[in-house]
C-alpha cells in the first residue's frame, strides 16, 4: 500500500510541531502533593458519591484495581493493601490544573487546554532547537513550581503527539519526554500502539479494524487511504493522515461556546420525597443560570430529568424527562427555577426511589442577541440587577450564601463525600497545617 | 520593597480584590467643593501584588509550634510558600523528610545539608543532618511570614 512515505517532518515546507503535556495520574498526584507520606503508596480517587474508582496511582494500577471499579466491590482489596482512598475534590484538582496551565502558558501562548490534566502546545517555533531538552524544561518547571509530574509527547500532528505521549509513559519513565522526529521513531511508537488506543478510534471502528486484521496504529497508518475514506469517512482519512505525521487538526485555542450546560448529581441516598427533589432541581437550575450569566449567554430550552437506580434490580424503575422551550431566551435564576419546577411537577411520580436528578439548558445564544418576546411580562432590568447582586455576594462570601428559597436549606440530597481531602488551595479554613 | 526593613514606615494596606476601597474618581460632585485630594488619588495598595510574585506557584500554609520562633515564625503563623524560588543556603524552607512536613532553615556546609531549627530556649530542637537513606525534598521556600500579634 505504501502510503506512509517519508515522515512529514522532513518533507514539509511549513513545519508543524505539537506537544501534548499530560499530568501523570493527575488526581492522585494532587492528593499526594499535600500528603507526601503517600509517595510510593497506592492511591485511588472515587467518583462523586464515592461510587467508583476514577483515578489511580501507578501503585494502585499495579494492584489490578480497574478504572471504574465500584468501591464496594473492591473494599477488601483496598483494605488489604492499605490503599489511600479519596473522594473526588474538584476544587483542589481544578485549582492545581489552572496552575499547571499557567506555567505551560509561560512557555508558549499557543496552548489548547484539552482537559483538566492535558494541554496541547504549538511548539513549531522551537522545532529546530533540541525538542527533548525543551520538553524536559517544561516538565521540570511544572514539577518544581506546581508539584505535579507530567509526561510529554511531541510530533508533527496532534494524534501522533498523543501516541508519543503514551509511548513515553511506558518507555521513558525517567525522562518523561518522547519526540517523534524521525521515520524510525514514528514506526517504533506506532508499532507499540494497539489500534484501539489511537486517539479518536471508538469501539465500533476497533472491532471493524480488527476484523480486517489491523491491530496496531502502524498498520492503520499504512492502510490504503481511499479504502479508509470509503469505510471511515473523512474523519477516518484525517486520522490516518495524522498518524502519518500530516497535521489535519490545529490547536483549538478558543473554547467553543458551550452547546449546552448540564448540572446533575447523584444523591447521597436514594430519595422519594418530592420536596427534596424540588430542592435538588432548584439548585441545579440555579447553577445553570449562574453559568449562563458567567459566559454572557441565555438559553431557550430547559430540560429536567429524574431517574431511579438502574442497578438496584429490586427497585421499581422509572426515568422521567421533560423539555420546555422558553419563548424568550433567559439567564434568570427565578425563571429557570420556575420552569424547572413545573417540569418536575409533570414528571414526578411518587413511590419511586430516585438516584439522580438534573437540569440541562441548551439552545444557548449570546445575551446581546436575545430577542425580547412581545408577550414577556418580566421586568428584565430589575431582575438583572438582582442577579448581579446575588452573583457578587456569592462570589465574595461563598457559593449559595444567597439563594432562592426553592433550593432549600436541608440539603438532604447532597453528595456523599466521606473521604474528601481539604481544599488546601481554595479555602482559608482548610489550608495545609504543619506541626513544627 | 522589603517588608522587613529595620526602618518601619506605615502605609495603608488594602487588598485590591475583593476588598478594594472604592476610590471616587468622579469629579462631577453634585454639591459643595470637590475634594482637594482628588487629583492625588492612586490605586489602593495590593497585598497580593506585594507578597505574591508567582501566583501559580504560591501556596498558603498554617504552621503551629515554636521550633522556629527565633526566626520570627510565631506560633501559630501563616506562611507564604513560593515553589518557584530556587532554594539558597540559609533559606527557610518547607521540607519533606521521610514523608513528614517540617519548616526549618536550610543550611549547606561542606557538602552536607542540615535542617536547622531556631529556638534557643528549648534544647529539644536540634539540627538534623540529611543523610543517605532519608527521603528528603524541599517542597517550597518560605517567602513571607504572616503573624497576628493581637490575641483574640
Amino acid at each position: 500500500m505504501g502510503c506512509s512515505g517519508t515522515y512529514y517532518f522532513f518533507s514539509s515546507k511549513t513545519l508543524s510541531m505539537f506537544a501534548i503535556v499530560d499530568c501523570n495520574n493527575f488526581y492522585a498526584s494532587c492528593e499526594r502533593l499535600f500528603q507526601p507520606q503517600l509517595e510510593h503508596q497506592p492511591i485511588v480517587v472515587l467518583s462523586n458519591n464515592d461510587g467508583c474508582v476514577i483515578a489511580r496511582s501507578n501503585e494502585a494500577k499495579a494492584l489490578g484495581i480497574k478504572m471504574g471499579a465500584p468501591a464496594f466491590e473492591i473494599q477488601t482489596l483496598l483494605e488489604q493493601h492499605q490503599v489511600a482512598v479519596f473522594s473526588s475534590n474538584y476544587a483542589l484538582y481544578g485549582d492545581l490544573s489552572h496552575r499547571v496551565m499557567q506555567v505551560l502558558g509561560r512557555f508558549t501562548p499557543a496552548i489548547e487546554i484539552y482537559s483538566i490534566d492535558e494541554a496541547f502546545l504549538d511548539v513549531a517555533q522551537f522545532a529546530f532547537t533540541d525538542l527533548s531538552n525543551y520538553g524536559s524544561a517544561i516538565r521540570a518547571a511544572v514539577l518544581q513550581q506546581v508539584g505535579i509530574p507530567t509526561t510529554i509527547g511531541m510530533a508533527t500532528s496532534k494524534t501522533l503527539a498523543k501516541a508519543a505521549n503514551r509511548y513515553a509513559k511506558k518507555a521513558c519513565k525517567t525522562t518523561g519526554v518522547f519526540v517523534i522526529d524521525s521515520e524510525a521513531k514514528r514506526q517504533e511508537v506506532l508499532e507499540a500502539l494497539p489500534v484501539e488506543d489511537v486517539w479518536g478510534i471508538g469501539r465500533k471502528y476497533q472491532i471493524w479494524l480488527d476484523a480486517h486484521n489491523i491491530k496496531t496504529a502502524w498498520q492503520l497508518s499504512n492502510s490504503n487511504l481511499a479504502w479508509i475514506q470509503k469505510k471511515m469517512g473523512v474523519v477516518g482519512l484525517r486520522l490516518v493522515k495524522e498518524l502519518q505525521g500530516i497535521a489535519c487538526y490545529d490547536l483549538e485555542e478558543q473554547p467553543a461556546a458551550k452547546q449546552g450546560i448540564m448540572t446533575s448529581r447523584s444523591f447521597g441516598h436514594l430519595i422519594s420525597e418530592k420536596k427534596l427533589l424540588q430542592e435538588a432541581i432548584a439548585t441545579h437550575a440555579t447553577r445553570c443560570a449562574e453559568k449562563l450569566r458567567k459566559q454572557d449567554s441565555c438559553c431557550a430550552l430547559i430540560q429536567v430529568f429524574i431517574h431511579t437506580n438502574a442497578y438496584r434490580k429490586q427497585d421499581a424503575q422509572y426515568h422521567g424527562v421533560l423539555s420546555i422551550p422558553i419563548p424568550t431566551a433567559t439567564d434568570s435564576t427565578s425563571e429557570l427555577i420556575q420552569l424547572a419546577m413545573s417540569a418536575l411537577d409533570n414528571i414526578y411520580k411518587p413511590g419511586f426511589l430516585y438516584k439522580k436528578a438534573g437540569v440541562y439548558v441548551s439552545e444557548i445564544v449570546p445575551r446581546s442577541q436575545v430577542q425580547l418576546s412581545l408577550f414577556s411580562s418580566k421586568d428584565r432590568g430589575k431582575e438583572k440587577q438582582l442577579h448581579d447582586a446575588m452573583d457578587k455576594i456569592n462570589t465574595l462570601m461563598g457559593r449559595d450564601k444567597v439563594r432562592y428559597a426553592a433550593a432549600g436549606i436541608s440539603r438532604k440530597w447532597k453528595l456523599r463525600q466521606e473521604k474528601k481531602s481539604p481544599c488546601y488551595t481554595t479555602n482559608v479554613n482548610e489550608l495545609l497545617r504543619i506541626k513544627n | 520593597m522589603s517588608l522587613f526593613a529595620d526602618k518601619i514606615s506605615i502605609q495603608a494596606l488594602v487588598a485590591k480584590e475583593p476588598l478594594a476601597l472604592p476610590i471616587i474618581r468622579d469629579t462631577a460632585v453634585k454639591a459643595g467643593f470637590p475634594s482637594p485630594a482628588l487629583d492625588y488619588m492612586q490605586d489602593a495598595i495590593d497585598l497580593n501584588q506585594l507578597l505574591i510574585k508567582h501566583p501559580s506557584s504560591t501556596f498558603l500554609v498554617t504552621i503551629e509550634g515554636d521550633s522556629m520562633i527565633d526566626a520570627f515564625i510565631a506560633n501559630p503563623a501563616l506562611l507564604i510558600i513560593d515553589r518557584a524560588l530556587q532554594v539558597c543556603n540559609g533559606d527557610i524552607v518547607l521540607a519533606v523528610v521521610n514523608g513528614d512536613f517540617t519548616v526549618k532553615r536550610y543550611v549547606r556546609k561542606a557538602d552536607k545539608v542540615f535542617l536547622v531549627p531556631e529556638n534557643k530556649q528549648n534544647p529539644k530542637y536540634q539540627a538534623m543532618e540529611i543523610v543517605d537513606g532519608m527521603e528528603f525534598s524541599v517542597w517550597g521556600v518560605v517567602a513571607h511570614i504572616i503573624s497576628s500579634p493581637r490575641k483574640r
